[in-house]
């Protein structure tokens, strides 16, 4: 399922947080989107979703967004939020089958399918040992991959993520990585945004770099990620390398480095 | 049997009637050494008051005496300058006796007796007895002994022609939050005199007390007396009178209205409450 | 998955619990009939004066009880899911004394005598206003001390207002009928009021039941939840509105009565695997027997007074939310 975006402008609080954003993401893509603080990355995710009015056009599988029903937006995109809120103390298994609920028709129970799509999101994500336990009560490593995991359940050809890699460990951070070029790989599209450029410059097939509500590369993850693009947008001086696959690592803030 | 009643409604009649003529007779004057300048607070002594006072005594009744619900004489009182048991109101008046209930104001009888008036407080009345002994305590405190022993002497007559030819039906007093009137009260004083049985005073309430609607449809009393005037305004406490249970128990032919300024106070008026439960007891009209 | 059989044993004990305590209403009062004697003269048409008591007096009151206690459990459970807070009920939240409000200035006006409609009407109004005041105030991440003190706010000025409109009524009585107003009662109850809450109470538990699955979503949070298909404007709409119906109507005809629906929720979520849609169900039927139970109470320790019911749902619900506050208390600010 394509996503086209096409001039997406939001204004909040006066200020023009995305400026005229231009984008398209088909299947197969496993898209980060890069950028420093107050870039506009949680924005474009969250204007897409459809949680702030936003001016410009976004279409999904080539039908406008607008025009979506809120349970047919949800049967083709799945998000998962920065802020990872779970409100009360439900069991694992159940929170993640929470992802279901856009295919459920309003008083329908799980059947089979559901459940069976819940299992494998929680494999996928290593939570299957903690399937009964109560969601708050689990340490922030393993609240994150739950809530990934409900993302997972719902199984649609769309996945936006907000930081993602936040309050995991780095095994588990390469774990969730792998996931989603895996994702990628199966036809679907994902697209997280990343303050990690090497988790980014590694494992995502295209690069997007938002700066101040602009893109202002979109690309291969060495073709977008240039030096002197991490010099002028972040500010830093990076080593790039190649280790079966491109290595980024920000060493120090520019104009401190000799040289 | 039918002669009884017959001979016993005269003889009310006429007492209703002499009654009628003692009250715009012009008082004669006080003794000597009376008060000159009585104030009442209370609405129960302006009554009494205004009945037993000699010319210009009583110099001002309470506001309430002069409310058609809460006063027998509301018309007479409208000669009399009115107050409203402020301290401030009563001491300007410089009366030189004060009449008072003892449910009146704490603060304001305090202050008062500090102000240095004097004070005289009646107790509400709880049976004829009481009422007889009021009246006669005010005629002894006003001067007036012969016209309180007047009054008593009628009070008297009428009630020794009710007893006559009781019915022995059971009468329920209801007002407003299902208060009834259990025996040791003035209403159930009224009741006996006029040959009846009062439903509260056979569930054993004392003074004034709550009856549930429940105990009242069960008890099915032959009237429910209740004031007519009550429930014109909206209130919750009112909302009683119309729920349909009873409704189904206190219908039309059961329902009698007897206004509660002719049983709230003691005084020879209370013949007036006695002579309605009669004639709603003989079935001849309320 | 597992637990629906717990569940479902759950409900099926509670509706056990709720019938039991119904019939038990209904046998409770101060005309010393024994049991079987009552039954009979409330199906039979033959039982004189008891079957009069049994329709018009105690069978209204059980009715009401049950859906009031019923209305006041599932809103609190909406409430709770709605805001995503612990501390969320009609009362605290001063819904039931706005419709409270909202019912004084009808009744005491006459408008409620002239149209009888005009009451639950009026008291449905001050309840919306209340809820939305409160959501206004709540904002979109629910912080736990702003709907709290929000509530707090509306529940004073309600009271206030409240106590005014009594004081101006041309009726004596008025001024001292706050009490009812305020701590709720079902004493002498008829059908009449029956009639008149009822539908609005079904309309209001028929907008609520249909939140249940959003409620889920909302778990996670108001951009989640959006992004799993949940409408949330319609979800405002139902929560909203199915409360002030539903709890306004039952204000209406009895009074505010608190804490039952923040005990009830907070008692059955653990059995209901804190699941929102679960709850709702739970916490109807807990509802309605807490009320129910409080009601038989309040007739049997003092038959001789008019007791009111919320000093009983208060001494039982007032020391439990201290507890819940202290419970809290580091997540509160």
């Amino acid at each position: 399922m394509r996503l086209d975006l096409k001039s997406l402008t939001v204004e909040l609080g006066g200020r023009r947080v995305l400026d005229d954003v231009t984008l398209s993401i088909g299947e197969g893509e496993f898209v980060g989107l890069v950028g420093p603080n107050g870039a506009g990355k949680s924005t474009l995710l969250k204007a897409i979703v459809g949680l702030l009015p936003a001016g410009g056009e976004i279409a999904l599988g080539g039908e406008a967004a607008r025009s979506l029903s809120a349970r047919e937006t949800g049967r083709r995109l799945s998000y998962l939020a920065q802020e990872r809120e779970i409100a009360w103390p439900v069991p694992v298994e159940d929170l993640v089958m929470l992802g279901r609920a856009a295919r459920l028709p309003s008083f329908a129970r799980p059947g089979p399918q559901d459940a069976a799509a819940v299992a494998r999101a929680m494999r996928r994500m290593e939570v299957e040992a903690l399937a009964r336990r109560p969601a708050t009560e689990l340490s922030g490593g393993e609240k994150a991959r739950v809530l990934i995991a409900r993302a997972l359940a719902q199984e649609t050809p769309l996945l936006l993520a907000d930081e993602p890699t936040a309050a995991l460990d780095p095994a588990h951070q390469i774990a969730l990585m792998r996931v989603f070029a895996d994702l990628a790989g199966e036809g679907g599209a994902v697209v997280a945004c990343l303050h990690d450029l090497g988790l980014a410059a590694r494992w995502c097939t295209r690069i997007v770099l938002l700066d101040a509500g602009r893109i202002i590369a979109d690309g291969a993850p060495l073709d977008a990620l240039t030096p002197e693009r991490l010099r002028s947008v972040y500010g830093v001086e990076a080593l790039f390398a190649d280790r079966d696959g491109p290595v980024v690592h920000p060493l120090d803030l520019a104009g401190r480095t000799p040289g | 049997m039918a002669r009884h009643r017959h001979r016993y409604r005269h003889r009310l009649a006429a007492e209703a009637l002499a009654l009628a003529a003692l009250l715009p007779l012009p008082p004669a004057a006080a003794e000597e050494g009376a008060p000159r300048r009585v104030v009442s607070l209370n609405v129960c002594t302006d009554q009494l008051a205004m009945l037993i006072a000699g010319e210009g005594q009583l110099h001002s009744v309470s506001y309430m005496a002069q409310l058609p619900e809460a006063s027998m004489l509301h018309e007479e009182a409208a000669r009399y300058p009115v107050n409203h048991g402020l301290a401030e109101e009563v001491f300007l008046m410089q009366p030189d006796l004060v009449l008072t209930g003892t449910f009146t104001t704490r603060a304001t009888t305090a202050l008062l007796r500090r102000l240095g008036f004097r004070i005289e407080e009646f107790p509400p009345e709880t049976s004829f007895d009481d009422v007889r002994e009021n009246m006669l305590r005010l005629g002894r405190l006003l001067g007036r002994d012969a016209r309180a022993a007047e009054l008593v002497a009628a009070l008297d007559r009428g009630l020794a022609g009710g007893a006559a030819g009781a019915t022995g039906k059971l009468v329920a007093t209801y007002s407003a939050n299902s208060y009834t009137s259990g025996g040791g009260s003035l209403a159930g004083a009224v009741i006996e005199a006029a040959g009846l049985k009062n439903l509260g005073a056979r569930l054993g309430i004392a003074g004034a007390g709550y009856l549930s609607l429940e105990s009242l449809v069960l008890a099915n009393p032959d009237l429910v007396a209740v004031d007519g005037r009550e429930y014109d305004a909206p209130a919750l406490a009112v909302e009683n009178f119309v729920h349909p249970a009873f409704r189904r128990v206190a219908g039309d032919t059961k329902l009698v209205n007897v206004p509660a300024r002719s049983w709230l106070c003691g005084g020879p008026f209370n013949l007036e409450a006695v002579r309605i439960l009669r004639a709603a007891a003989e079935g001849t009209g309320r | 998955m597992t637990g629906t059989a717990g569940y479902r044993l759950l409900l099926a004990g509670l509706a056990v619990v709720t019938a039991l305590l119904f019939v038990c209403s209904l046998l409770v009062g101060p005309a010393e009939v024994d049991a079987m004697t009552s039954l009979r003269a409330l199906v039979s048409d033959e039982g004189g004066l008891m079957t009069l008591v049994m329709r018009e007096i105690r069978l209204p009151r059980a009715i009401l009880g049950l859906s009031i206690g019923a209305t006041l459990g599932l809103s609190g459970a909406v409430l709770q899911g709605y805001l995503r807070n612990p501390l969320a009920e009609p009362g605290l939240l001063g819904i039931s004394p706005s419709a409270s409000l909202g019912a004084v200035i009808a009744l005491y006006t006459g408008v409620a005598a002239a149209f009888p409609l005009g009451l639950p009407l009026a008291a449905l109004a001050g309840a919306a206003l209340a809820v939305l005041v409160v959501r206004v105030m709540a904002g979109t991440d629910g912080g736990v001390l702003s709907v709290i003190l929000a509530g707090v706010a509306v529940s004073a000025f309600a009271g206030a207002m409240t106590s005014l409109a009594l004081n101006l009524s041309a009726n004596p009585y008025a001024a001292l009928e706050i009490v009812f107003w305020m701590l709720g009662s079902l004493t002498d109850r008829s059908m009449t009021h029956v009639w008149l809450a009822l539908p609005f109470m079904a309309f209001g538990w028929a907008m609520l039941a249909v939140t249940g699955k959003a409620l889920d979503a909302l778990t996670l949070g108001p951009d989640t939840a959006a992004s799993l298909g949940v409408d949330l404007k319609r979800v405002r709409f139902l929560a909203v509105f199915g409360t002030a119906a539903s709890v306004g109507a039952a204000t209406a005809v009895a009074g505010a009565i608190g804490f039952v629906g923040l005990v009830v929720p907070h008692l059955l979520r653990p059995f209901t695997g804190s699941l929102p849609s679960r709850l709702l169900p739970a916490s109807a039927l807990g509802g309605a027997a807490m009320l129910l139970a409080a009601d038989i109470l309040v007739r049997v320790v003092m038959p001789g007074r008019d007791l009111k019911l919320g000093v009983l749902t208060a001494l039982v619900g007032a020391p439990f939310f201290l507890w819940l506050v202290w419970r809290t208390r580091r997540r509160m600010v």
